[in-house]
Formats: structure tokens, C-alpha cells, sequence
């Protein structure tokens, strides 16, 4: 019992420690060899550039349209994604039909068309919520379409021998079974549409945590530029950890929640 | 009920006649009627089963051996509603099932039905899982769950309604399943082997409960299995089905009083008809 107390803590005594070690290597390394601000700034420089870049409040209208980007593009791509995902997964002369398309879709780099995006939709935020869809897009898709095949048979039985309706299979099995898909594609989608947004960022328009970032570069400001690094992680982090608490709100039955809680050797 | 049944079972049935045996009293519950199976694909055609006769009577436990690929799977799915028979007519009640391929849903609607894995939601708690059935057919919530707890405690799983399936052990999943099948009051229980994924001392259990629920429900049960012991130990009668094709070879009545201790089978008339029953059993490995 205590050992599998202490499995469970684990990581939240080695986490800090190894930041600690991190840090101080890092700082170390920086006085040691009298490392230049301007190619790699020392953690409590950083530190410093972080409290004044988070006092700014022109910081928070930037990370706020970053989020809104992140957000509004991930919820398209939810949508369409769970959407086209049922559809091929239940069809498949259309999934087989439209099977090398997607591929090749897939094998564009989509980063390369955002300054197609841009000279279509301007600098504003719609190319960018715009990439971040599509990056989020083909995870939730094909996990969906994944999902919606995977119904177990012995289920489907049950199903059948109880005389259920299409519309029950549908609600109290197909529906339900395909939910940890879903979430499985939203968890690397969400990290795909910050991904997009900030590329986005870099390449074209004048807000956002990415364009923060460009802008640091530009003025040579190392600091502030890992600040905004670090804002942007955390801004992921905060994300993900949303989905990731969806999940276990709305799947606590799955193993990928319970497993994770109840993780021992 | 369950008492008279142990009762009605008085002679030996004799090869190949699969009827009831005579002086049984009870009316017919379910008539298989020249049953037949055969399956094409495109380079064989198999015969799966094949001049299929057999009378159940109400509150009869009837267990199905034979070797695997002698068909019993097939014949339970066809009892089920899930597979229909290529000739031949089964009547539940007098009411025909199948009417040629389609399966007539109101008298569907009156199996309960256990497959050899437990096949439960792993979203729904235990008693939601049991109230499956009653929720598909429109059921009242407080009218299911009170049902449902009735059944867990029957099951002897009073006090895991709330649990979850992955909190359970494989024979406890299994309980559940067969509280499920029993939620709407069937009025014939289908089990296609299923204590075959368990443990032996588990199963031991499960054969004794099994018993236990049937009696105490006066369910009439097609059990399928190809452990003999088991299927002796359990059955009214025990049909044995010998494979390519699918056919009964013999019908045997066991005799002894229900319910059955597991002390049952260590009587030396128990252990000659195992014994026979893997004799013949045996003979079909040949073939």
C-alpha cells in the first residue's frame, strides 16, 4: 500500500527537482563561461523579464488572441473532425474513395500554405484560427473514424439480442464507446492548434504571443523573448490540461483516466 | 415449479429421441422443428447443422454439449434471434421466431440471452448495466433500479450496484450479465458457455449459483458448454450434439433430484454418465 502511495508521489517530488537541478546548471553554465545576454540569458535574467512582460497589459491582449485563435480554431476542427470522422467511419466506399486524398492532404506541410492563408484571409486572426484548424483537424478525424469501427462486437451483440433500435445502439453504445477516440484526437489536436496558431503569428499580422515573440527577436531582446516562451508553454499546458479534464469528467469509466489513477507496478 | 421439475425428469431418454420424455407434464416452451444450418461462402458449403428436433419444457434446464465445431454456437444464435436458420422452424411458446429470415422482435423480446464473455458496458454502473434491458424497452427509472437491485442481490452482488465492470472479477461480470438477461423475466435463458472464460473453482461457484437462480426463478435454460461435468451437473437433460454435420446423437435425462450439492459428483450413477458421455464424445472425434 505505502509503496503504491509513494509510486504516486513520485513524480511530484521529482518534477521540482529536476527543474531545480535545471535551473542551477543553467545559471552555472551562464557564469561559467560568461555566456553573452544576448545568445542565452541566465534563469534569473529570465526571471526578471518574465515578471516585467507579465505586467504589461498590452501582454495579455496578445496572449488573448492567441487563446481565441487556439480555442476558436480547435472547436472548428472538433466539430468538423468528430463530424467527417462518423461519416467515413461508417461509410467506407467513401472512406475508400476518399482514402488518397486524405493521405496526400495529410503529406502537405500545411505550415507551408499559410501565406497562401494570409494573402486569402489578410493578416488578421482568421488565418491564423484558420491553420490552427486544420493542424487539429486530421488527429480528432482519424481517431473519430478509428473509434467508430472499433464498437465491440460482443457489445453489438448484446445489442441486438436485446432488440434495440438504431438510435439506441447508437446512444447507449457507438456514442459512448467512441468518446475516449474523440478525447485521444482532442488531446494531440489541442496541441496542434496552438501549434498552428503561433506559426501562424510568426508569418503574417501584428498580435499574439507569437507575434510577441518575432517582435523580441527583432529587438534582439533575449530575455523577454524566453519570457514569452514560457508564457506560450504555459498557455499550452493550461489547454491541454482543459481537454485532459474533460476527459476524466466525461470518460471516467475508461481505462486511459482510471488506469492513470490507479497506476501501480 | 422448480420442485416438479426434478420430478418430471424420471427416464433415461434414448439416442436420437430428442422429444420429452414421456409422462413429462409440463407444456412446451420451446420446439425446435427440423432445424438445419448451412453456410455458403464462395469456395465451400458447409453444413452446420442438421435435422434439428427438440421439446423443452417449461422450467427446464436443458445443457448442449459436443465438440467445438459441432454447431451448438450456431443453434444458440439462431434461439437468440441473431442467426436464422436455413430450414426448420422454432417455436417459442408456440409462436414462430423466425418467419424465413426475419426474426419476429416481439418474441425476441422475451429471451434472455448470455455469451461466453460477460459483454458489459463499461460506462454503466452495475445496476445500470442490469437495468439495460428494462431502460431499451421503455421502463420506468424507479421501476428498473428497484428491479435491478432485486437482481443484484439474487446474484449475490448486493452492495456493488454502484460499481463499476472494471472493479469486478470475471465470475462477478459474469453474475451481472446474467442478471441483465434475467431483467425482463424471459421466458427462456440462453447461455452460450458461460463460465468458459473462468477459473475452475470459480466456475465450481458459478454452477451452484447458477442452479440456485435458475430454481429460484423457475427459468427454463438452454446451456450450452463443452465441459461434460458441467453439463450433467446442471442440466434436467443434457443434449449432446456430435459435429459435420450438426446433428443430436443422443438425449440423456438426469436423474437426480434438484438442487444438486457439488457432493453430487462423487455418485458413482453421476460419474457413469460422464463417463459415457465422453465415450460418445470421444467417437466423435473421429468423425
Amino acid at each position: 500500500m505505502s509503496r503504491e502511495r509513494s509510486r504516486k508521489l513520485l513524480p511530484w517530488v521529482s518534477t521540482p527537482l529536476i527543474l531545480v537541478v535545471f535551473f542551477a546548471l543553467w545559471e552555472l553554465f551562464v557564469r561559467v563561461y560568461d555566456v553573452s545576454e544576448l545568445v542565452l540569458p541566465g534563469p534569473a535574467t529570465v526571471l526578471e523579464s518574465l515578471v516585467q512582460v507579465v505586467t504589461d497589459p498590452a501582454t495579455w491582449d496578445h496572449a488573448r488572441v492567441t487563446a481565441t485563435e487556439t480555442i476558436a480554431g480547435f472547436l472548428i476542427a472538433l466539430v468538423s473532425g468528430v463530424a467527417v470522422g462518423v461519416v467515413l467511419g461508417k461509410v467506407p466506399w467513401l472512406e475508400l474513395s476518399l482514402r488518397p486524398m486524405i493521405v496526400a492532404s495529410q503529406v502537405v506541410p500545411k505550415v507551408a500554405l499559410i501565406p497562401l492563408f494570409v494573402i486569402w484571409f489578410g493578416f488578421g486572426m482568421t488565418s491564423k484560427v484558420i491553420m490552427a484548424a486544420m493542424l487539429a483537424f486530421f488527429p480528432i478525424m482519424l481517431n473519430v473514424q478509428l473509434g467508430v469501427r472499433s464498437v465491440d462486437p460482443g457489445q453489438r451483440e448484446v445489442m441486438r439480442s436485446l432488440n434495440s433500435t438504431r438510435w439506441q445502439t447508437f446512444t447507449h453504445l457507438e456514442l459512448k464507446s467512441t468518446m475516449p477516440y474523440v478525447f485521444a484526437g482532442m488531446e494531440v489536436g489541442i496541441v496542434l492548434a496552438i501549434i498552428g496558431t503561433i506559426v501562424g503569428e510568426y508569418l503574417g499580422g501584428n498580435e499574439g504571443l507569437g507575434y510577441l515573440v518575432v517582435r523580441t527577436l527583432n529587438e534582439l531582446n533575449a530575455p523577454a523573448l524566453f519570457a514569452t516562451i514560457i508564457l506560450l508553454s504555459v498557455l499550452g499546458l493550461l489547454l491541454y490540461f482543459v481537454v485532459n479534464g474533460l476527459k476524466r469528467f466525461f470518460i471516467p469509466w475508461h481505462e486511459s483516466v482510471y488506469g492513470q489513477q490507479d497506476a501501480n507496478g | 415449479m422448480a420442485a416438479d421439475s426434478a420430478e418430471m425428469v424420471e427416464r433415461t431418454a434414448g439416442a436420437r429421441q430428442a422429444g420429452p420424455p414421456e409422462g413429462a407434464s409440463g407444456p412446451a416452451k420451446l420446439e425446435l422443428i427440423g432445424i438445419g444450418k448451412e453456410f455458403h461462402t464462395k469456395r465451400a458449403h458447409t453444413q452446420a447443422l442438421s435435422g434439428i428436433d427438440l421439446t423443452i419444457r417449461d422450467g427446464e434446464f436443458v445443457s448442449v454439449i459436443g465438440r467445438s465445431g459441432c454447431g451448438k454456437t450456431t443453434l444458440l444464435r439462431m434461439l437468440a434471434g441473431l442467426l436464422s436458420p436455413s430450414t426448420g422452424q422454432i417455436l417459442i411458446e408456440g409462436r414462430s421466431l423466425w418467419n424465413g429470415a426475419r426474426v419476429d422482435t416481439s418474441v425476441v423480446s422475451q429471451l434472455g440471452v448470455v455469451f461466453q464473455e460477460a459483454n458489459l458496458f463499461p460506462w454503466y454502473s452495475v445496476a445500470e448495466n442490469i437495468a439495460l434491458p428494462l431502460r431499451l424497452r421503455g421502463d420506468g427509472k424507479a421501476e428498473r433500479l428497484a428491479r435491478a437491485y432485486e437482481l443484484a442481490e439474487l446474484v449475490g452482488l448486493g452492495g456493488f450496484e454502484r460499481s463499476y465492470p472494471r472493479e469486478l472479477s470475471g465470475g462477478m461480470r459474469q453474475r451481472v450479465a446474467i442478471a441483465r438477461a434475467l431483467s425482463i423475466r424471459p421466458k427462456l435463458l440462453l447461455m452460450d458457455e458461460p463460465f468458459g472464460a473462468l477459473d475452475a473453482l470459480t466456475r465450481e461457484r458459478m454452477n451452484l449459483e447458477l442452479q440456485r437462480i435458475a430454481l429460484a426463478t423457475a427459468a427454463t435454460v438452454v446451456f450450452i458448454t463443452h465441459d461434460i461435468t458441467e453439463a450433467v451437473f446442471l442440466g434436467d437433460r443434457v443434449v449432446h450434439l456430435t459435429p459435420r454435420p450438426g446433428r443430436i446423437r443422443q438425449v440423456k435425462a438426469i436423474e437426480f433430484d434438484r438442487p444438486r450439492g457439488i457432493d453430487v459428483q462423487t455418485e458413482p450413477g453421476f460419474g457413469a454418465i460422464v463417463r459415457d458421455l465422453r465415450h460418445a464424445l470421444d467417437e466423435d472425434e473421429g468423425r
